[in-house]
């Protein structure tokens, strides 16, 4: 028994705790309820195991506890939890109709079988596939199956909702479609919501807020759009599609290795600077005219990226920058050659590290 | 592709025949003629009713035991469960005679169990039909309990933990998710254990004797069979065949999956 007291108030409150042979997870969770907060990070960081230890599937180690709505959850096996979980690739019973699905989490609450099969079937009108009630999960689309595990794991009535993933088995068209769904459906839940991607779109769209968790640990939290805007790893740099450094700020100008970045902000100490790479411009010469973020690199790879090119940069700095693919003919970029790169004060972003 | 090389085609097709000859000399050597009138015979239906009834409530028995016995050796970690599951596929390679005698020795008047049985309840198996029972049962457990454990190990367990988040108890969890998703290794299972089962000899005549109505089973007749009447040796060999064969096929395609 650790800390059982810590959870006060409604929502979840938890300090996750897994330690096996490599690895070691450790991360502290406060979701409020009716708020949807994302685990976002790499493959292996740890985001899976946190979410099955909220279940109850994977045992919490000393030092971990998990609150809901002020009750200690953590002693208890994952069936006497109030949670529903969606798992990644649904886990829909194969043998059992759309209906009975759906139905299963209320039967094993207690009700009637009746009773069961019409919480299922309103539940089902509710994401949309009262057509679908006597299918077999085989016979059903990823989209739909998806949508019967959301309504399996909402039948229970639970104050906690774990979604694992719960997009990344569509393809592109459908998984545009059942995201704004999604969102809508966690709007309307009241509960506290924890939901895993390492997707940042999904994250983004589906969250309030957003914890990032990289080898184990949170690296960083805040609402979307902060995190987008002020990435303080490598790993949310790429996510978000920012070139980030960190530095030494001194008024308004920032020490990254061989570079000095002048920026908008007045800062001191360790600082970030991140910038767009389309914000990024090449030259062939020296330009001449304001005095700018300049610097001299190597172009290690040219790529295709959506409608643009992504240069890849290498010098006392890496960095990508994002360029039409006219001014690509213009400069006559190819691989090895060295370039000149400028980038804007004002298209930077600096912020304290 | 080509041809399928010689020394792997001559072994096959001599040992496809090795399986199928003897059969054939069954259906060859037959006499069809009295046919008839020796199936109506009163020993052969009695013995074949006796094989049926004993063979289906042995399975019956293996079920009752043998698929939560394979559950806890696929699902549950107890110190021990290698020579558990080591110790349950003795009788899978005893030889049968051998079996008997064991349970001869635990079962029997005189037995360690046995004696018990008798002063208690009054009960006694060898030499009677439930001990017939008892035989085949003992000798056809194995392959029920090795065919639904390697069912179960081949079960994804999420489909258990996804209950388990929907508030199912082990006990629902087992007879609503997993149960039913391992039913196609369960059946397959009982039907290898029926048919194991209803051949059994060594074991049967060893510890249940060879009582006709009582506890003479098929196959123990037709062993008696061959010594006075090698005909009608044929003929429940026959029907032995016969029913079999149409087992397999009544299952196949639904249970036992074949490319």
């Amino acid at each position: 028994m650790s800390g059982s007291g810590a959870a006060d108030g409604g929502g979840l409150r938890a300090r996750l705790v897994v330690t096996r042979a490599a690895f070691v997870l450790d991360i502290e969770l406060e979701v409020a309820p009716g708020e949807v907060l994302a685990l976002l990070g790499p493959n292996g960081a740890g985001k899976t195991t946190a979410l099955r230890a909220l279940a109850g599937l994977a045992a919490l180690s000393e030092g971990g506890r998990i609150g809901l709505d002020g009750r200690p959850l953590h002693d208890l096996p994952a069936e006497l939890r109030p949670i529903g979980m969606v798992f990644q690739d649904y886990l829909l019973f194969p043998h059992l109709s759309a209906l009975d699905n759906v139905a299963f989490g209320p039967r094993c609450h207690g009700a009637s079988k009746a009773e069961a099969r019409r919480t299922a079937a309103a539940l089902l009108e509710r994401v949309g596939l009262s057509a679908h009630a006597s299918a077999r999960p085989g016979t059903l689309s990823g989209g739909q199956a998806q949508r019967v595990a959301l309504a399996r794991a909402l039948a229970v009535g639970p104050r906690l909702l774990l979604l694992d993933e719960p997009l990344a088995a569509l393809d592109a068209h459908t998984r545009l479609e059942i995201r704004s769904q999604l969102r809508r459906h966690l709007d309307d839940f009241d509960g506290a919501a924890v939901l895993v991607t390492h997707d940042p779109l999904d994250a983004m769209v589906l969250a309030d807020r957003l914890v990032v968790v990289e080898d184990g640990a949170i690296v960083q939290t805040g609402p979307p759009a902060e995190v987008a805007r002020r990435p303080r790893t490598d790993y949310v740099a790429r996510l978000v599609g920012l070139n980030l450094y960190r530095g030494t700020a001194s008024d308004r100008r920032v020490e990254v290795g061989g570079m000095s970045f002048s920026v908008v902000e007045h800062l001191q100490g360790p600082a970030f600077v991140a910038f767009s790479p389309a914000a990024v411009a090449l030259y062939r010469a020296r330009p001449d005219g304001t005095p700018r973020n300049l610097w001299q690199a190597r172009i290690e790879g040219i790529e295709r990226h959506g409608d643009n090119v992504r240069v890849h940069l290498e010098g006392p700095i890496t960095a990508f920058a994002d360029i039409t693919p006219a001014a690509v003919a213009d400069l006559d970029l190819t691989p090895g050659q060295a370039i000149w790169a400028s980038v804007k004060a004002t298209e930077t972003h600096a912020y304290p590290a | 592709m080509g041809r399928p090389p010689w020394p792997l085609l001559i072994p096959a097709v001599i040992g496809m025949a090795f399986l199928v000859l003897p059969l054939a000399g069954l259906l060859v050597r037959a006499p069809w003629s009295t046919l008839p009138s020796r199936l109506a015979g009163a020993q052969v239906l009695e013995a074949l009713r006796l094989s049926l009834v004993t063979a289906t409530v042995a399975t019956a028995v293996c079920l009752l035991l043998g698929v939560p016995l394979a559950w806890l050796l696929a699902r549950v970690s107890f110190p021990g469960r290698r020579v558990v599951r080591a110790l349950i596929t003795v009788p899978l390679v005893l030889p049968p005679v051998v079996g008997g005698v064991a349970l001869l020795l635990v079962l029997g008047r005189r037995g360690l169990v046995g004696q018990w049985l008798d002063a208690t309840f009054g009960v006694s198996l060898p030499f009677t039909t439930a001990g017939v029972v008892v035989a085949e049962a003992f000798v056809a457990m194995p392959f029920l309990v090795i065919s639904v454990e390697g069912a179960l190990r081949g079960a994804d367990p999420r489909f258990e933990e996804a209950a388990a988040t929907l508030g199912a108890s082990r006990w629902t969890v087992f007879h609503r998710v997993t149960l039913p998703l391992v039913a196609p290794g369960v059946v397959a299972g009982a039907v290898l254990c029926w048919a194991r089962a209803l051949g059994e000899f060594g074991a049967t005549i060893t510890f249940a004797g060879n009582f006709p109505g009582r506890t003479q089973t098929m196959p123990l007749a037709v062993y008696l069979a061959l010594e006075t009447d090698p005909e009608s040796a044929i003929v429940l060999s026959l029907v032995l065949l016969v029913v079999s064969v149409a087992i397999l096929a009544a299952l196949r395609d639904r249970w036992v999956t074949s490319p």
